[in-house]
């Protein structure tokens, strides 16, 4: 018989296939500790205090939000109460939600909960996209709160009779089919007036994660020019 | 070892898989139901509207996909066991209960998700009608019991795995399903931080179907190479520990491609890009193990001066080759497409992934599956060499056709999208519209439609195969 070779020995690639299975979770699991820490949810004295989180706190909803170029990372970031011009934000400029911009952390997060329940529970992930996952019938939402149909610019104001974007938002969800824009509509998803404001929350919020760029150039109809 | 691999007659365990593998048919045939219905919607929005909502629609197609396939999983399982550790499977008979469990879980799964549809935003509705996240829609108490029914599979796996023969087949399979069991608890929490909820739900999502399944598929193959063509144990084997080192080297590191956009940090790009980039060498190197076993055995055999095929089982080996190649194509090379993050910024939840994703789950796993099917039949049916029947050449023909067409369709709306939506428009709403009127993008949804016609009676041939070729003549018995 031949000299055997390692490389054709069962045993060899069995511990081999262990070994790098191994190091592989371990690393993954390493990674995973650090990006928990990274995206766990900001608070309200994180907010207060103009810590940048990946994802703040449910109290964000008080605040204005915007969606601008940073120079020094070379893509748009979530911008909260105020730009430094650099594209930092400066937690100060606040925004009314619903008529107040004083949501205690208690209430705001209370919202939040309703809005991702509902988010789920009405399956809006099997029509549209949610941080760019989901489905593709119907626009992606990671971004819909700065949407310029929203915003005093777009039709849907006047469309749904409302004077502020998360009353015409919240007027939208509970009928979307009285209100289409196109011929794929949105059907009517039994959402209640409570549920909507939930759901808003859950839209303003989402806009304020930190999503690396995503989605690039956003509103911007000029286009890849003035992307980077 | 037991070399009763050609006949299922006598085998509980054997007869419990032909169980699954028929409710997993059926679901099949569900699945591309529910498909055809969105993809109507998709050309006619006006079609079933306030009926049976696209969400509903696609929820139950892709529900059914994965069901389906976890179904055969199981019972290609239970079907090998014998053959591998050459005893009768150790808990057959809570297996027989917990298939009937599951199936009826199942059932009462589809009919709420059929007439309920939705909820009231409250943690019941979570409960009892479904969980809204994509393919592990199923609500929680169909969790609980499908963490049950699962346990109860990876026993009776490592019972008789103890018990019996240990080959490498079964060594593997022992270590991957219980990873795969495992890993459906990563989705089943509530959280209200939507980054942290797609962060645990790519878990189960990526490392199902991008390292426990495709580990799965490698000792399947290696298994049906034996089988079907008499290939050498020590080689496939060798062979399969190769290929998990591989799988699990990428896979599980190439989560990263799915960590670029959804609030998690920036070093996910480099690491996410670097591993998935490696996963379709893998992939390769299956396809030409299939191509290499195939002619190596044909070749030693016809040395002898036999002139027949060393193929026992045509339809399942046809199935098994589509396999190696449709894994590599619509994994390896659609996926690469999109992986890197450059490229993934702008095809990120576009009809590209749709294409991808299409291609990837027929070829990588419906193909191999249903390959195990005619492997069954064949076992049931005490046939020795088993060969292609009309229906078996046009189903598969058609099934095929259709869904390579179906992937071209998509691809050109994926392209649509990425230039006038994402690049030129910026993903806003109106940019999304502006995408999905155009011309091309329009006539994509319609041959995706066709196609999907054309897989449908592709299926409707299989089904008509499975039920009528155990009994034909032109097997050799
Ligand atoms: C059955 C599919 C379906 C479901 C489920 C669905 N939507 Fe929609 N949605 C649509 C369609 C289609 C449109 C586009 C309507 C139009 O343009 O006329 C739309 C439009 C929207 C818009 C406006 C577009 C934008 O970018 O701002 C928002 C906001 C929205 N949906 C939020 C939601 C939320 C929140 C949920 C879950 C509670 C949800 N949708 C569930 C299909 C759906
Ligand atoms: C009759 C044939 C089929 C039709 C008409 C069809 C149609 C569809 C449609 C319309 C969607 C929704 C896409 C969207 O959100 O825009 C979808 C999603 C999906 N289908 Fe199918 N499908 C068919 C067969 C299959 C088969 C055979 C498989 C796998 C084996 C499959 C796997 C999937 C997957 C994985 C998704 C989710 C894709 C994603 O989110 O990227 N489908 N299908
Ligand atoms: C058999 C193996 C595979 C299957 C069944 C599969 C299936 C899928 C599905 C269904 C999706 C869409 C998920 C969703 O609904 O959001 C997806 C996404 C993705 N897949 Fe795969 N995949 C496989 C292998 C691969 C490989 C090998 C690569 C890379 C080389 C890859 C790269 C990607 C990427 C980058 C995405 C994200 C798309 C996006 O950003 O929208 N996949 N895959
Ligand atoms: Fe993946």
């Amino acid at each position: 018989m031949a000299k055997k070779s390692v490389w054709s020995d069962n045993r060899f690639w069995q511990r081999s296939a262990a070994w790098i299975t191994g190091f592989a979770s371990v690393l993954l699991i390493w990674l995973t500790f650090d990006t928990m820490a990274q995206i766990t949810i900001g608070t309200d004295s994180d907010l207060k205090n103009g810590v940048t989180k990946r994802v703040p706190g449910p109290t964000v909803i008080n605040y204005k939000i915007t969606y601008e170029m940073s120079s020094k990372r070379g893509h748009e970031v979530p911008i909260i109460g105020g730009n430094d011009g650099q594209g930092m934000s400066l937690f100060q400029e606040k925004e009314k939600f619903f008529g107040r911009d004083d949501w205690s952390e208690e209430e705001a997060t209370e919202l939040l909960h309703l809005g991702k329940l509902g988010s789920q529970v009405k399956n809006c992930m099997n029509c549209h996209t949610l941080l760019g996952n989901g489905a593709y019938y119907a626009p992606d939402l990671t971004k819909a709160w700065l949407d310029p149909q929203w915003g005093p610019d777009g039709s849907m104001q006047a469309m749904t009779g409302k004077n502020t974007k998360e009353e015409a938002m919240a007027e939208f969800l509970q009928n979307p089919s009285k209100y289409p824009t196109h011929s794929r509509m949105m059907p009517n998803l039994g959402i209640t007036a409570e549920e909507a404001k939930g759901l808003v929350a859950f839209l303003k919020h989402m806009s304020s994660i930190d999503t690396n760029g995503f989605p690039r150039n956003f509103g911007k109809i000029e286009g890849a020019v003035h992307g980077k | 070892m037991a070399n009763n691999h050609l006949t299922g007659i006598g085998s509980e365990s054997k007869e419990l898989a032909t169980w699954y593998f028929t409710f997993a048919a059926i679901l099949f045939g569900a699945q591309l139901l529910f498909g055809l219905v969105a993809a109507i919607q998709y050309v006619m929005p006006g079609f079933l509207f306030e009926v049976l909502d696209f969400s509903v629609a696609r929820m139950l197609h892709i529900n059914a996909l994965v069901v389906w396939m976890v179904f055969a999983m199981f019972g290609a399982v239970y079907w090998l066991l014998p053959d591998e550790t050459g005893i009768e499977t150790v808990g057959i008979k809570i297996g027989k209960l917990l298939f009937w469990v599951f199936a009826a879980a199942i059932v009462v799964v589809v009919l709420v998700y059929l007439f309920i549809q939705v909820g009231s935003a409250d943690e019941m509705s979570i409960w009892f009608i479904h969980e809204g996240r994509e393919y592990i829609e199923a609500p929680r108490w169909a969790d609980l019991g499908i963490v049950v029914v699962a346990l109860g599979f990876v026993a009776n796996l490592f019972l008789t795995g103890m018990k019996g023969k240990q080959t490498g087949i079964v060594t593997v399979l022992m270590a991957d399903m219980i990873a795969f069991a495992g890993l459906y608890l990563c989705g089943m929490f509530f959280t209200d931080n939507i980054s942290m909820d797609q962060y645990w739900w790519w878990w189960v999502i990526h490392l199902w179907v991008e390292a426990t399944w495709e580990v799965y598929v490698g000792a399947l193959a290696a298994y049906g190479l034996i089988t079907m063509l008499g290939a050498h144990r020590k080689v496939v084997e060798m062979w399969l520990w190769i290929e998990v080192t591989m799988l699990f080297g990428s896979g599980i590191l190439g989560m990263g491609h799915h960590y670029f956009w959804i609030g998690t940090p920036e070093y996910w790009w480099e690491i996410g890009a670097l591993f998935s980039a490696l996963e379709p060498l893998p992939l390769v190197a299956m396809f030409i193990h299939v191509l290499y076993d195939w002619g190596k055995t044909q070749g030693e055999q016809d040395a002898q001066g036999l002139e027949v095929s060393v193929i026992r089982n045509k339809p399942a080996f046809t199935w098994f080759v589509l396999n190696a190649f449709g894994n590599f194509l619509g994994a390896g090379i659609w996926g690469f497409f999109h992986t890197l993050p450059q490229v993934n910024l702008y095809t990120h939840g576009t009809q590209f992934t749709s294409a991808h994703g299409h291609l990837a789950f027929f070829g990588a796993y419906a193909t191999i599956l249903i390959g195990m099917m005619y492997i069954a039949i064949q076992g049931t049916n005490g046939i020795k060499v088993m060969n292609h029947t009309r229906s078996s050449i046009w189903s598969v023909s058609l099934l095929t056709g259709g869904m390579m067409g179906m992937t071209v369709a998509l691809t050109v709306a994926g392209y649509v999208q990425v230039l006038v939506s994402r690049a030129q428009m910026g993903a806003t709403w109106a940019g999304y519209f502006d995408g999905q009127s155009g011309m091309w993008f329009a006539q994509a949804m319609d041959w995706r439609l066709l196609m999907g016609v054309v897989m449908f009676l592709g299926f409707a041939l299989l089904a008509k195969d499975f039920l009528t070729t155990g009994k034909n003549p032109v097997h050799q018995r």
